[in-house]
């Protein structure tokens, strides 16, 4: 049985909704009633049928309507998609890894033939039907790692590793929370994680670079970061500032359940084989207050987690603006029962 | 949680005597399906059970990254070593099943580079096999410079200089031949690399050439792995596992702890990786510190070892395993 793909936008009329299997296979992010950063990193095996974690990599039924999304933000913006001259090896790692990936959880879908290097590539839901050569560039009509993530969900940031640190010297991003590919381009992994707060002090960056240094092939890790984002908007770029940053001022207790999104983030860490790059897909997922409050316990436990986060998290989510309202709307959601603990709805 | 890596169930698809010193195994998947891919660099560890003893010993992967159909590995005989070498030498025969584990990078090419320099000594020709066979299939510049004993143990030398002509040099300890260092170190173009596999010696003089010479610490890579070295028995009390072990004579402390069913993390059981890194938590007596992976100062602070390649002598040692 296959996916049905929604048609559906994430700009202007924002008609993105969730459908309530979709609601029920979320990633909620909270496995306790409260939030700290931690390194919440676990190995990137299968989860439960019908998860988001079932496959290596997800498809739900956002693909399609996602990757029109993605070719809009190109079209508008070219430098989301950047790939410094030694990281093409590792455009070709990502290449093989998605399309791979893909035949094998969604063969309804997708098909992959290998003859060698003479590939063959078929996407029924983008209606594409391609004839490559691995390896050779101009064989396709992108480089490797633009062509496969354009028919591919979540953002990507290909990773050099040397002199003991990692590097941000390839990627495409268009469903961001708040960063700059053309920003964050040819900075390490310290650089690029200098804005977040307490966590430098904590130890986290230099213990989760320790173990992404060591992630090897064919041991997949996984970790879950979430923001709140104002209507279901994936691309919440500094670039495109303008449009969605006044949005939080539009925050009332009227429209709360439809505007305010929890956002997760499913993050992935591979090692890639020819180049011994690594690719961290990110991956977006959004539900509305509206969606998410059909679970009580997430409605419970949401509350909670809000209501006590830190002021400097708030902020670096950028919450501040309408955390006040929020955690009203969503304590009429909250009977004080106690939650059960994990991150499954009851 | 813990790293470390995926095991692949092998055969052994052939035995090749190179010269007096170094066979070749060539290694297929047992279900007769490609091995994983991987990069110039990587190695194995292979899993060996004699008689009693387990062994696991890392080996560079030789065979071209470009054809995973088989993995090979060469393996010079160490006399006077702990007994993995002559294992494979002596034991392993074509058809035997065994466990590699899945290939793993720490002497990665730096692709940024507008040109590789490579300097092997002996044995340290391995991962560079793989590294020319890569580059060359990309178009990428090289130049390999090769420190032998004597012809006859030149160890793919003829082949090497067969496949990529005057790209390779080689240099003959009998005839007084020797690498010309600080002329090579001299005449590169700006963004050459600069990679070293081979005796601890040579590479020590290696980089300190390149240091005295302007090189940037960051395009100079090399290949260090240090077998485990036999040493006096002594005592370990694992305080998290509630255990007292014994390490013997020709065992590694990380070996001890396997064997005692304690199975701390590990990638490259030489001393170069940090995955076994343990916390001491008392101690009365001497550490021999033989990694390269903790610093001096961890050194001397009596806090850490890497269990891997160190050994210890005295009355009593605590660590938290």
């Amino acid at each position: 049985m296959g996916i049905t793909f929604r048609q559906e936008t994430f700009r202007d009329d924002f008609s993105f909704r969730n459908s309530p299997e979709h609601i029920r296979r979320f990633p909620f992010p909270f496995h306790e009633d409260g939030y700290m950063y931690a390194v919440n990193i676990e190995p990137h095996v299968a989860g439960p049928k019908g998860s988001v974690l079932e496959h290596p990599i997800d498809v739900d039924e956002h693909y399609v309507s996602e990757m029109q999304d993605r070719a809009l933000v190109l079209a508008e913006d070219p430098l989301r998609c950047q790939s410094l001259p030694h990281m093409t090896l590792a455009g070709w790692d990502l290449l093989e890894l998605l399309m791979t990936a893909k035949a094998e959880s969604y063969p309804e879908h997708f098909e992959l033939t290998r003859d060698g290097d003479r590939w063959h590539w078929i996407n029924r839901p983008l209606g594409i039907d391609d004839r490559f050569t691995f390896g050779d560039v101009a064989t396709l009509p992108y480089g490797p790692m633009e062509y496969i993530t354009r028919q591919s969900q979540g953002d990507f940031c290909l990773l050099d590793q040397r002199d003991g640190n990692l590097w941000m010297d390839a990627g495409i991003v268009t469903t961001q929370a708040d960063w700059s590919l053309d920003f964050d381009i040819g900075m390490n992994f310290f650089e690029w994680h200098a804005p977040v707060p307490l966590a430098h002090e904590k130890g986290i960056f230099t213990r989760a670079l320790k173990f992404l240094l060591n992630v090897q092939q064919g041991r997949p890790a996984r970790r879950l970061n979430w923001t709140m984002t104002i209507n279901p908007r994936l691309d919440t770029s500094p670039e495109n500032y303008h449009k969605w940053g006044p949005d939080r001022t539009t925050v009332t207790p009227e429209n709360v359940g439809k505007k305010v999104h929890l956002r997760v983030e499913l993050q992935s860490f591979w090692r890639l084989p020819r180049s011994n790059g690594l690719v961290f897909p990110i991956r977006c997922y959004l539900i509305s207050m509206d969606e998410l409050v059909t679970s009580p316990k997430w409605a419970r436990r949401l509350h909670r987690v809000i209501r006590d986060l830190p002021d400097e998290i708030a902020a670096y989510k950028g919450l501040t603006r309408y955390r006040a309202t929020l955690i009203e709307w969503l304590a009429a959601h909250d009977d004080g029962a106690p939650t059960s603990p994990g991150f499954g709805p009851d | 949680m813990s790293t470390g890596t995926t095991k692949l169930d092998v055969v052994v698809a052939d035995v090749v005597t190179v010269n007096a010193m170094v066979k070749r195994f060539h290694f297929r998947r047992r279900d007769g399906g490609l091995l994983p891919t991987f990069s110039g660099g990587a190695h194995v560890v292979v899993e060996m059970q004699d008689g009693a003893t387990p062994r696991l010993n890392p080996y560079s992967l030789m065979s071209s990254p470009l054809d995973t159909r088989e993995y090979t590995i060469s393996v010079r005989r160490d006399d006077a070593g702990r007994g993995g070498s002559l294992f494979l030498h002596q034991r392993v025969e074509p058809g035997q099943a065994m466990v590699i584990s899945y290939p793993v990078n720490l002497f990665s090419l730096d692709l940024r580079a507008k040109k590789h320099l490579m300097l092997a000594g002996g044995i340290g020709i391995t991962p560079f096999l793989a590294q020319t066979a890569q580059l060359a299939a990309e178009g990428g510049q090289f130049e390999l410079h090769y420190s032998v004993r004597t012809a006859a143990l030149a160890s793919y030398g003829g082949e090497l200089q067969a496949r990529y002509g005057r790209r390779v040099s080689l240099y003959h300890d009998d005839r007084g031949e020797q690498i010309p260092l600080d002329r090579l170190l001299s005449a590169q173009p700006l963004g050459t690399h600069l990679y070293v596999c081979g005796p601890s010696g040579m590479i020590d003089w290696v980089r300190g050439r390149a240091a005295a010479l302007g090189w940037p610490a960051e395009a100079v890579h090399y290949e260090h792995f240090s077998a485990p070295q036999p040493g006096l028995p002594f005592t370990v009390t694992l305080a998290a596992s509630g255990k007292t072990i014994h390490v013997g004579e020709q065992q590694s402390l990380l070996e001890a702890m396997e064997q005692a069913g304690v199975d701390p993390p590990y990638l490259c059981r030489g001393g170069v990786c940090g995955q076994c890194e343990t916390d001491v938590v008392s101690c009365e007596g001497t550490f021999l510190h033989n990694d390269h992976w903790l610093s001096e100062d961890e050194h001397r602070s009596g806090r850490k070892i890497m269990p891997c390649v160190s050994r210890f002598e005295g009355p009593s040692l605590v660590l938290d395993r």
